[in-house]
Parts: structure tokens; C-alpha cells; sequence
């Protein structure tokens, strides 16, 4: 009787009881943009298909862990035309790299529910060191999570030859992304 | 009697300044929708639309001097059917350098892309981004400008009708010669 009250104390005294470890993506709820500035004007798009591999305990940021690969087929960058001059080898590649690949080493958490995520991308091939910061917010059944950063598209390859001159259209594209997921 | 034969200088310069513009404009649009997608398209497009924005601008200014200036009389011997030509054309004229460029940034919106005159200044979209409404203002844009295209020969070729067949000094109405000199 004393050892099972000593138990059950022990499990009520673990964080780890009452948290949630956020593992089930919500494809439905998860959006990636970006934009990027073409002859100065602004220029939104996206991917509608990507798969995320993740486990995030707010207790333990530190073992947190998640792998986004986004099928880069599926983009929409502003109109039909650009969609297919992105399959091009000056752009993307896709036929030899269909996918950009996000994986992040390492999360650090900032308080106030933001995070740095550290990590890698690959696109086409190359791959860059990248730091993220990331909003958490829990909701009642599934958590989301919001972060953006800006990658230059150059270091990636991403538009080469007639394409790298960047006063037409720029180096810098800004990505955004929303992941939500549940605990269950 | 002092009768005035030219435009004031204001309107001469404006007149001579869109018909320039729209003289670049025009075939520039012809020419780049036709090339694959390369950033030397994507100049030549921003440039027209930059054209297209300081027309509109121009026109509108211009209306407004039309609008509080009266222009030199048409010579008095000018058939009636003629006067009433002129001013059916002319309106026209207006009413196109107006909704000529009006469409084109409504399509440049509703395709997606928003303008930047001159890369600098973002004009709002007035419509959101929606691929029927794009193509369907396209095809407005066009039949705008082929229509724009044969009253520019028609008042062209009014102009050098009166000056050289009927040989009524007539150009000078948009010269640069001083005001009311022949």
C-alpha cells in the first residue's frame, strides 16, 4: 500500500505526466509560403505537399526533433508559368532533386513559448546551416507551430545563369510555415 | 480679329508626351507576351506597366486641362459630320487613355502580380488574384488597344487630311509655335 502511494506520488510529481508530446502532423492545418521580390514587386507562393517528422515535448524542448521534406513538384510560385520555369536545371532541378529537405538538430528554447531551431536544409544538393525561430502555441487538441526565415537563393543554386542576376529578381525569399500537430 | 490656333503649351506637351508613350508602349506589349519566360521578360514587362501607369497619370492630368481649358476652334469651314467626329473620336481618345492602362493594372492584379511604379511605388490591387478575371482582362486590354489603335489612325489621318488635301493649317493646333501665329 506504501509503495503504491509512493508510485502514484511519483507520477503526479513528473512534468512528463501532464505534458503532451506533440508527434501527429495535421497536413491539413500545416501551410509553407514564401515570398520573394521580383523587379520589386512582391511575389507569394507555396507547396501544397510536404510530410512532417516531428516529436515536441514543451518539458523538453531539448529532445525535441522533426525532418520536413517538401515535394517540390506541388509549388505554387505565382503563376503557372513560373511553376514549370521552377522545374527547370536553372531552378530547382527537380528531376534530380525533387525534394527540399529540412532537419532540425537542435531546438532551444527562448521562454514566452518561442524557440530557436537549428538545422539543416538541402535543396538541390546543397546544404545550409539554418536557425529558426519558432512561436509555439498550444491549443485545446493540437498545438501550432509558426516560423519564417530568410534563405538566399543562390547559396542553394536556386536560379542560375540568365537567373542569378538578383536586381531582377532577388536573392532573398522569405518562407513561412505553420505545422500544427497533436498529442495523440 | 486674334484668333487662337494652337493648344495651349501644356496640352501640346502632354499630347506629345502620351502619344510618345503610348507609341512605346503599344508594340512593346505586342512584342513580350509572346517570349518564354527569361528576366529579360520580366524587365520589359515591368517597363510597360511603368509606361502604362505614367500614361494614366498623364491622361488624367490631361483631362483635367481639357476639361478647364477651351481648345482653338476647328477652322470654320469644317463640315458639320466633321466636328462631330472630331469630338466623338477625341472623347474616345480620352476614355481609352484612361481605361487602357486601368486594365491593365486590374489584370496585372487579378494574375497575381501587383505594380510597383517604377519598382518603387506599389500601387493597391484593386482586384485579388483570380485566373478567369485575369485572362478575361487581358483579352479587354487587347480589344482596348486595337481599338485604340485604328482611332489613332483615324485622327492621324484626319490631321494630315486637313492640313495637306484640304490645305487648312491644321498641325499647328499641336505645334510649337507661339500661340495664335499660323
Amino acid at each position: 500500500m506504501k509503495a503504491m502511494i509512493l508510485t502514484l506520488l511519483a507520477v503526479l510529481a513528473t512534468p512528463a505526466a501532464h505534458a503532451v508530446e506533440y508527434r501527429t502532423v495535421l497536413p491539413k492545418q500545416s501551410t509553407i509560403h514564401f515570398e520573394f521580390r521580383q523587379m520589386g514587386v512582391p511575389v507569394k507562393g507555396g507547396f501544397k505537399r510536404f510530410s512532417t517528422d516531428m516529436a515536441f515535448d514543451p518539458a523538453r524542448p531539448e529532445a525535441a526533433h522533426a525532418k520536413i521534406e517538401i515535394d517540390l513538384a506541388s509549388i505554387d510560385a505565382g503563376s503557372s508559368e513560373a511553376d514549370d520555369e521552377s522545374a527547370g536545371k536553372l531552378w530547382f532541378d527537380r528531376g534530380a532533386y525533387p525534394k527540399a529537405i529540412f532537419v532540425a538538430r537542435q531546438v532551444r528554447a527562448l521562454g514566452n513559448n518561442r524557440y530557436e531551431m537549428r538545422g539543416t536544409l538541402t535543396l538541390k544538393g546543397r546544404s545550409r546551416e539554418m536557425v529558426v525561430p519558432v512561436t509555439y502555441t498550444p491549443g485545446k487538441n493540437a498545438a501550432s507551430f509558426d516560423g519564417g526565415f530568410v534563405l538566399k537563393r543562390l547559396d542553394f543554386g536556386i536560379g542560375e545563369g540568365m537567373w542569378a542576376d538578383v536586381a531582377t529578381v532577388a536573392n532573398e525569399v522569405r518562407v513561412t510555415f505553420r505545422i500544427a500537430a497533436s498529442g495523440n | 480679329m486674334n484668333a487662337v490656333t494652337r493648344y495651349s503649351t501644356p496640352a501640346v506637351v502632354l499630347h506629345w508626351l502620351v502619344a510618345l508613350l503610348i507609341f512605346a508602349a503599344f508594340p512593346l506589349g505586342v512584342y513580350m507576351h509572346e517570349l518564354p519566360l527569361s528576366p529579360d521578360k520580366l524587365k520589359l514587362y515591368s517597363y510597360h506597366k511603368w509606361i502604362g501607369i505614367t500614361v494614366l497619370v498623364l491622361a488624367a492630368l490631361r483631362l483635367g486641362w481639357r476639361m478647364t481649358h477651351t481648345p482653338p476652334a476647328l477652322p470654320a469651314g469644317m463640315a458639320a459630320w466633321q466636328r462631330h467626329a472630331s469630338a466623338i473620336v477625341h472623347g474616345l481618345l480620352y476614355l481609352l487613355m484612361i481605361a487602357i492602362p486601368l486594365s491593365g493594372w486590374l489584370m496585372s492584379s487579378a494574375k497575381g502580380f501587383q505594380t510597383v511604379w517604377f519598382g518603387v511605388l506599389p500601387l493597391p490591387d484593386l482586384v485579388g488574384k483570380d485566373r478567369d478575371l485575369g485572362e478575361w482582362l487581358a483579352g479587354v486590354h487587347k480589344a482596348l488597344n486595337f481599338t485604340l489603335l485604328a482611332l489613332v489612325i483615324l485622327h492621324v489621318g484626319a490631321a494630315l487630311q486637313h492640313h495637306f488635301i484640304e490645305r487648312q493649317p491644321f498641325l499647328q493646333r499641336m505645334g510649337w509655335g507661339r500661340k495664335g501665329r499660323t
